[in-house]
C-alpha cells in the first residue's frame, strides 16, 4: 500500500527465537502440502480464540530459529463475507505473525496476487511461494521472477513443487532473511485511481489521532477498508475510536462522493484497481509461450460431470468407499478383539478365580471391555477417514457438490452444502466446520442444524454391534446401508421442512471452483488419517475412558446387601445386583418413557453415556452384558448377550434413535460457538432426539403389530 | 434492478446464453455487492477473458478463466453480461487472460 513508512524494521522475534510464521493462500493452491512438508508430523490440531475453528499449528527449526507455523483457511481474499476470510484476516491483524508466508498456484498467478496484494496492503512481510511451479512451466508458463520481486517491493519469491518437496528448504530460509530484517522489503505503492487515493488520504488524516489505537501502520488500511464499506471494521471503530461518529460520517461521505464520480461501488472499482495493479506487475514478467486450453482435468470432467453419467458414477464410488469401510475393516477388527479378549484374561487371571475384587471389576469390566469395544472399530473408522481425505485432496468432492447441485436446489439448498454433509459421514464437528464456505447465513444454518442426520463414524459401531448379533451375513450389508439411505433421506426431507419455514429464501448464488484434480500425496492422505486416527483413539482413552469407569462404577454400586439375594441362583443375583446400582435406577426410572420404543435400562443408560460420544452406547454394553461374570474365559461374547435379551425388531428400533437423535455434547459444544447461539444447539438436540423418539416409536409399534422381527 | 456500469453497452450478452467454448470478455455482473466483490475475488473481474466450458441449458453452468474452472449456478450464470468474442477475432492470443480494467 502506497505509504512512505519502511516496512517493519527488523523485529525482535518472540522469546527464545520463536517466530510465528503464518501460511495463507487460496484454497486448491497445495497449501496443506506445504505445510506438511515445512512442519512434517510436529502438527497439533487446536482452535483459534474466540470461534472455534480448527486451527492447526506446527514447528519446524530453521538456522537456530523455530517457526510456529499456523496454518490460515484457505481463501481468496480477506474481505468479511465469510467467516474463514474473517478468521485468516483476524489472526494476522490481531496475532501478529512475524511474517505472511502466501502460497500461489504459479499457473494461475494473478487471481493468486489478488490475496498477496491484500496482504501488502496490510503492510505484512511477505514471502510468496509459486507452488505447483513444475504444472506452470509444462503449461508455457515463464516467469521472470527478479522483475516480478522488484515490482513487488522487493518481497522474496520462492518456487516450488509441493508433493515432491522441491524448495522447501528456499521457504525457510526466506522466511528468516525476512523476519530478522536481512531482506528488508519496500512498501508497494499501489495506487486506485487519484479519486480513491485522495479519499484514502483524507480518512486517514481524520483517523491519525487514534492512530496509537489502530497501530500506525494500519492507518491507511483502515481509511481503505472503510471506502470498501466493511462492517467489522466498522465495528472495530465504534469500539476503540473517541470520534468514532465523526469518523464513520466522514467514511459514509466519502463512499457516496465514489459512488457519484466512479458510477459503480467503491468496493468493486477497488478490486478492479488492484488487479490493475497485479496486471501491471504481471505484464512484463509473466509470459505464456503455449496457448493450452484443454486440459487433462477438463478431460475427465467431461466424463464424470456428464449430465447422465455423473450421478451414477458417484453414487458408485460412494458405494466403494462404504463397501471398503465395512469389508476391509474386518480382518484387524478380529486381531484387535481377540488382543483385548486376551487382555481381559490375563488381567482377570491375576486374581483368584471367583474373586470380587474392585479393582478386578474396573479393570476388565470397566476399562478393558468398555473402551476395547471401541477400539475394535479404529480400523473401519481409519479406512472412511482414508477414503474421505482422498475425495477431498483429489478435487472429486468439488464435482461432487456440482453433480448434486441440481438435487440440492430441489431441497432449497444449492451444491455447496452438499460437502459437508459427505464429510458428516466422517464426523459432525468437522462437517460444521465445512459449512463456513457457505455465504448465506439461513443456508448455513439450515445445513448445520441437519448435518447430525449423516450418519457419522461414531455410530458405526453400534450398527455393527448390532447387525452382527441380529442378522445373517446376507442381511447384514443391507441393513447397514439402510441406516445410511434412512440418515441422508430424512436430512433432505428435514432441509427442505426448514427452508420452507424457518429460513425461507432464495438460495445464495452458487459460485465454486473446481480444482483441477490432482493425485492425493501419500504423505498428505497418511498425516490427514493418522490425524483423525489418534484423535479417535485419543478420545478412546480419555472421554470414552472417563465415561466407561464412570458408567462402570453407577452400574457396580451401590451392591445390594449380600443376605438379600443368597436364596437367589447366581444369575438371579447378577440381575438384582445390576438393577440395584445407580445406573440399574435411572435406567429403570426411564423405563416408562423408552418402553414403547423397545428399550430396556440397559439401552437408557447406553444412551446416556452416548451423549458423551456416541461409542460409549457400545462400550456401555459391553460393561452391563459382562459384569457378574467372574469367569473371563467361559465370559459369553456380547453377541449371544444380546441376542438372548433383544429381538431384532428392538436392535433395529435402537439403530434409529441411535441415527437420528441424541447429537453428541461435541455436536451441541461446535454447533453452539459456529452459530453463535446456544438456541440453535438446543433446537438441534430438541429437534432431534424428538423426531428420533417418534420414527423409534413408530418402528417398533408398528413392527411388533405386525409381527415382524419379534421372535 | 440496479444498474451498474456498461450493462446497457450493444452487443453486451448474458454468459448463459453463450454455447459450449465460446470465449467472451467480462463486462460486469448484476447482483449485490458481496456477490460481485466474492467473484473479483476469484478472478471473475470486468475486462478479463473467460471461456465457456459447459452450458448444457440447465444446472450449473461452468467458465473457465485462465487454469481456473469456476461453477456458477444457472441463475449466476444469467447475471455474468459479456462481449462475446468471435472465434478468429481479436480477444484470444492473451494467454494469461489479463486486460487491464476496462474504463
Amino acid at each position: 500500500m502506497s505509504g512512505d513508512r519502511p516496512i517493519e524494521e527488523a523485529r525482535p522475534y518472540g522469546p527464545y527465537g520463536r517466530l510465528t510464521v503464518a501460511l495463507a493462500g487460496n484454497p486448491n493452491s497445495g497449501k496443506t502440502t506445504i505445510f506438511n512438508a515445512l512442519t512434517g508430523s510436529r502438527q497439533h490440531v487446536g482452535n483459534y480464540p474466540g470461534v472455534t475453528v480448527e486451527k492447526k499449528v506446527g514447528v519446524c527449526r530453521h538456522r537456530g530459529l523455530s517457526l510456529d507455523v499456523v496454518d490460515l483457511p484457505g481463501t481468496y481474499s480477506l474481505t468479511a463475507y465469510s467467516t474463514d476470510e474473517l478468521v485468516a484476516r483476524e489472526f494476522v491483524i490481531d496475532q501478529h505473525p512475524q511474517v505472511v508466508v502466501d502460497i500461489l498456484d504459479a499457473s494461475n498467478l494473478e487471481r493468486n496476487l489478488y490475496l498477496a496484494v491484500q496482504f501488502m496492503e496490510l503492510g505484512m512481510p511477505l514471502v510468496l511461494v509459486l507452488n505447483m511451479s513444475d504444472i506452470a512451466a509444462a503449461r508455457g508458463y515463464v516467469f521472470d521472477l527478479e522483475q516480478l520481486s522488484v515490482l513487488l517491493g522487493g518481497v522474496p519469491l520462492v518456487r516450488t513443487v509441493g508433493n515432491r518437496g522441491e524448495g522447501i528448504g528456499r521457504i525457510r530460509d526466506a522466511i528468516v532473511d525476512v523476519a530478522t530484517g536481512a531482506r528488508r522489503l519496500r512498501p508497494v505503492p499501489i495506487t486506485y485511481g487519484p479519486e480513491i487515493d485522495k479519499e484514502i488520504g483524507k480518512l486517514a488524516a481524520v483517523l491519525e489521532p487514534e492512530a496509537d489505537r489502530l497501530a500506525p501502520r494500519q492507518v491507511r488500511w483502515v481509511a481503505l477498508k472503510l471506502l470498501e464499506n466493511d462492517r467489522p471494521i466498522r465495528e472495530r471503530i465504534r469500539h476503540i475510536c473517541g470520534n468514532a461518529e465523526a469518523v464513520l460520517a466522514a467514511a459514509d461521505d466519502a463512499v457516496g462522493r465514489l459512488r457519484k464520480i466512479l458510477g459503480d461501488e467503491p468496493e468493486i472499482v477497488i478490486a478492479d484497481r488492484r488487479y490493475g495493479f497485479i496486471s501491471g506487475a504481471c505484464q512484463e514478467t509473466v509470459r505464456n509461450t503455449v496457448e493450452l486450453r484443454h486440459t487433462r482435468s477438463d478431460a475427465i470432467d467431461a466424463i464424470v460431470t456428464h449430465p447422465v453419467l455423473g450421478l451414477p458414477i458417484f453414487l458408485g464410488l460412494m458405494y466403494v468407499v462404504f463397501w471398503a469401510t465395512f469389508r476391509l475393516g474386518e480382518y484387524p477388527m478380529e486381531a484387535i478383539d481377540y488382543a483385548f479378549q486376551w487382555l481381559g484374561q490375563a488381567v482377570g487371571g491375576l486374581w483368584a478365580a471367583g474373586s470380587d475384587s474392585a479393582l478386578r471389576s474396573l479393570l476388565v469390566h470397566g476399562v478393558i471391555r468398555g473402551v476395547g469395544a471401541v477400539i475394535v472399530f479404529l480400523p473401519n473408522i481409519l479406512i472412511l477417514f482414508l477414503a474421505i481425505a482422498v475425495l477431498e485432496d483429489s478435487g472429486y468432492m468439488a464435482r461432487a457438490a456440482f453433480i448434486m447441485d441440481r438435487w440440492m436446489h430441489k431441497i432449497g439448498l444449492h451444491g455447496k452444502s452438499f460437502i459437508p454433509m459427505v464429510i458428516g459421514f466422517g464426523c459432525t464437528i468437522p462437517a460444521i466446520m465445512a459449512t463456513r464456505v457457505l455465504a448465506s447465513r439461513r443456508d448455513r444454518l439450515t445445513t448445520m442444524l441437519i448435518l447430525p442426520l449423516m450418519s457419522c463414524s461414531a455410530r458405526l459401531p453400534i450398527y455393527m454391534m448390532f447387525t452382527a448379533a441380529f442378522f445373517i451375513e446376507k442381511w447384514r450389508g443391507p441393513v447397514l446401508w439402510m441406516m445410511y439411505v434412512v440418515g441422508a433421506v430424512v436430512a433432505a426431507l428435514a432441509a427442505k421442512l426448514l427452508k420452507s419455514t424457518l429460513f425461507r429464501g432464495e438460495a445464495e448464488p452458487f459460485v465454486m471452483e473446481l480444482p483441477p484434480y490432482r493425485a492425493p500425496t501419500v504423505k498428505g492422505t497418511l498425516i490427514h488419517t493418522w490425524q483423525r486416527g489418534w484423535m479417535y483413539v485419543r478420545k478412546a482413552g480419555t472421554i470414552i475412558l472417563g465415561v466407561s469407569i464412570l458408567l462402570w462404577a453407577l452400574t457396580s454400586y451401590p451392591k445390594p446387601h449380600a443376605g438379600d439375594i443368597e436364596d437367589l441362583a447366581a444369575e438371579g443375583q447378577q440381575a438384582t445386583a445390576l438393577e440395584y446400582s445407580v445406573a440399574g435406577r435411572v435406567g429403570k426410572a426411564f423405563e416408562p418413557v423408552t418402553r414403547p420404543l423397545g428399550f430396556d435400562w440397559r439401552v437408557n443408560t447406553a444412551m446416556m453415556g452416548a451423549f458423551a460420544a456416541k461409542e460409549v452406547f457400545v462400550a456401555q454394553m459391553g460393561i452391563v452384558y459382562s459384569l457378574g461374570e467372574t469367569d473371563e474365559a467361559q465370559a459369553e461374547p456380547l453377541q449371544d448377550a444380546l441376542r438372548r435379551n433383544y429381538t431384532p425388531l428392538q436392535a433395529v428400533a435402537i439403530m434409529i434413535f441411535s441415527l437420528l437423535g441424541f447429537p453428541c455434547v461435541a455436536t451441541v459444544a461446535v454447533m453452539w460457538s459456529e452459530s453463535g447461539s446456544w438456541k440453535w444447539a438446543l433446537l438441534q438436540w430438541a429437534g432431534l432426539t424428538g423426531l428420533a423418539y417418534v420414527a423409534a416409536l413408530l418402528v417398533y409399534q408398528i413392527g411388533s403389530a405386525l409381527g415382524l422381527g419379534t421372535g | 434492478m440496479m444498474r451498474f456500469g456498461h450493462a446497457e453497452q450493444p452487443g453486451v450478452a448474458s454468459l448463459a446464453s453463450l454455447p459450449d467454448g465460446a470465449t467472451a470478455q467480462l463486462v460486469t455482473v448484476h447482483g449485490g455487492v458481496g456477490l460481485r466483490s466474492r467473484l473479483a475475488a476469484m478472478g471473475l473481474h470486468a475486462g478479463i477473458e473467460v471461456r465457456v466450458v459447459h452450458n448444457g441449458g440447465r444446472g450449473p453452468f461452468v467458465l473457465a478463466t485462465g487454469e481456473s474452472r469456476i461453477v456458477l449456478g444457472r441463475g449466476m450464470a444469467r447475471r455474468v453480461m459479456v462481449i462475446p468474442i468471435p472465434p478468429d477475432g481479436s480477444g484470444t492470443g492473451t494467454p494469461t487472460g489479463t486486460t487491464a480494467p476496462t474504463e
